[in-house]
């Protein structure tokens, strides 16, 4: 049952004279579920932006909250979600400040309210009711976006590629590897070859517990990418069941280089770059 | 139509890559490249590809023709500076580039002729010693 | 297509560098990461070079996509060629019949996320790709 807009406004006009009352109560019903973790006046800022952009967008005659006139509120809504998303506040704790709304007003409206009156009062509440779904919604968005920021950041910190040698490079690969991991560490592995000009890679998986056929496929295709693009990589740590599940998938490794560990890796590495790269050699020597 | 630039520098001809080649400038450039081998008599040749944002089938095709021809005429083709998305892009793909020797940058390209050289040169010293060798006894 | 999308006619070598350009520039603004961009133009410039060599020329329409969950990019490649007899031999590696590599139509599916093929003989050839943003 939508607001009609004689309620509207007759809500408009009550947010608007008893505004400070309603603001205090507000806060205070807020603040309680709150426990003290935000402080008094910024709590109390906050309710008086959200009762102002209520009472403007009932003014200006929104009967729903997707109403072009509620633009605004939905704004303010959207706001405070995110806010109190990132502070760490829960789902419930913020579609309590919306809720405490109906609280403060029907203390408001107390003994004196009419049947009419009451009429009005649901369809205000219902009102009151889309806006709080409103803040649900734009808060469980901003979480969703943390946590895929966060899962981003947590790919990066884990696939770090360090030189080992002049001219060798290595990824020392730890944890499951799923697909979307396999594919950073190839891009990165790639382009770290590219800007350390290291014609030289081994990819380490001794800190990697499984392997499916995605992720043996993910490596086999870096390998053959770094190739094309004039690198060599090796394959370092296989343990003993990786080694039986590449099998035992038929998955073909080909003329790939793998060694038991990762200082096998280097020394087979240097090794065939003493022999081609004579002149390096010497000037070490 | 635009033309792809083919450059000298001791025994080596360097061709950068820097435009999107129509297809047409693509097979220009087979041609200007296998007349200028025969013409200045180098031995390798360098193709940087590091400015190219995409090599597709047809690119690649005309890459792998370029290192054969060269072969025949006794020159080594060295491709170098592929960007890791566009190895990516050409694995998915399926082109894997037979036949064709690649290197990170021109320098290393430069590093892998000389090494393919000598290699041959080694050979033609030892013929020299051992004429030498034959001369001195004699 | 529920975003306004852009024509260009295929008739030419040069034709096929536009639409290589043109995909780039929506695959950029559709913020597609650099790996997914490089594929998506291979394909484009794959299937862009088939309509002409193969359908005789064609148009390549390009626009942005947007479904319940993602958004992404959709391009259209359209001819009144000779059409495809046998849909399945074409999408074989390897199969040619134009002396290439016969990697285009079957290197194409695999670089794009979705990919359909709408064809008969003497009815010309209609490929859709999309690739969405991850």
């Amino acid at each position: 049952m939508p607001l009609s807009p004689d309620e509207a406004g007759r809500f408009a006009d009550l947010l608007e004279k008893q505004a400070d009352g309603l603001v205090a109560r507000w806060a205070e019903l807020v603040g309680g579920s709150l426990l003290g973790r935000m402080s008094r006046p910024e709590l109390e800022r906050q309710t008086r932006d959200l009762q102002k952009s209520f009472q403007q967008a009932l003014a200006s005659g929104a009967r729903d909250l997707t109403d072009a006139e509620a633009g605004e509120l939905r704004a303010q809504l959207g706001e405070l979600s995110s806010n109190r998303a990132r502070q760490g506040f829960s789902a419930n704790e913020t579609a309590v400040s919306v809720f405490a709304l109906k609280q403060a007003v029907i203390e408001l409206l107390g003994d004196t309210a009419d049947a009419q009156a009451l009429r009005g009062y649901v369809a205000f509440s219902a009102f009151v009711d889309g806006a709080a779904l409103f803040t649900f919604d734009s808060y469980v968005r901003v979480r969703e976006a943390l946590i895929a920021d966060q899962a981003e950041q947590l790919l990066e910190l884990s696939t770090p590629v360090v030189k080992l040698w002049e001219g060798v490079v290595a990824v020392p690969l730890v944890g499951t590897l799923d697909s979307a991991r396999a594919q950073v560490v190839m891009e990165r592995l790639l382009q770290t070859l590219v800007e350390t000009g290291s014609p030289h890679a081994i990819i380490d998986i001794t800190g990697v517990p499984a392997v499916d056929t995605q992720v043996a496929q993910h490596i086999l295709k870096t390998v053959v990418a770094a190739r094309l693009m004039g690198a060599d990589c090796i394959i370092s740590g296989i343990r003993p069941q990786i080694a039986q599940t590449i099998v035992a998938l038929g998955i073909e490794f080909g003329d790939i280089a793998t060694k038991s560990s990762l200082a096998d890796a280097l020394r087979y590495v240097l090794g065939k770059n003493s022999y081609k790269v004579v002149g390096a050699n010497r000037t070490e020597r | 139509m635009e033309r792809v630039p083919v450059l000298k520098i001791g025994d080596i001809l360097l061709v950068s890559i820097q435009i999107d080649m129509e297809d047409q400038v693509a097979l220009q450039l087979q041609e200007d490249l296998a007349e200028r081998i025969v013409a200045t008599g180098c031995h390798g040749v360098i193709i940087d590809i590091s400015t190219l944002d995409i090599v597709d089938s047809f690119v690649g095709r005309t890459l792998a023709t370029i290192a054969s021809v060269s072969r025949v005429l006794d020159a080594e083709t060295v491709v170098v500076g592929m960007r890791p998305a566009v190895a990516i892009t050409l694995v998915e793909l399926g082109l894997s580039l037979p036949g064709i020797r690649t290197a990170l940058n021109v320098e290393l390209g430069i590093e892998m002729l000389a090494r393919s050289r000598a290699e041959t040169e080694v050979e033609l010293d030892d013929e020299d010693d051992a004429d030498q060798a034959a001369v001195t006894t004699s | 297509m529920n975003q306004e999308s852009r024509l260009i006619p295929v008739a030419t070598d040069q034709d096929v560098v536009r639409v290589r350009q043109l995909v780039r520039t929506v695959a950029v603004e559709a913020k597609l990461s650099l790996v997914d961009q490089t594929k998506l133009v291979t394909a484009a410039s794959e299937l862009a070079r088939n309509t002409l060599v193969y359908g005789g020329g064609g148009t390549v329409e390009v626009g942005r996509v947007r479904s319940e969950i993602r958004a992404g990019i959709r391009i259209v490649f359209a001819d009144q060629g000779p059409g495809i007899a046998d849909l399945d031999l074409a999408l074989t590696d390897g199969y040619t019949t134009g002396g290439g590599l016969g990697l285009g139509l079957s290197g194409a599916r695999r670089l794009v996320d979705e990919f359909a093929i709408d064809t008969a003989p003497g009815k010309g050839t209609t490929i859709t790709i999309t690739k969405w943003c991850r």
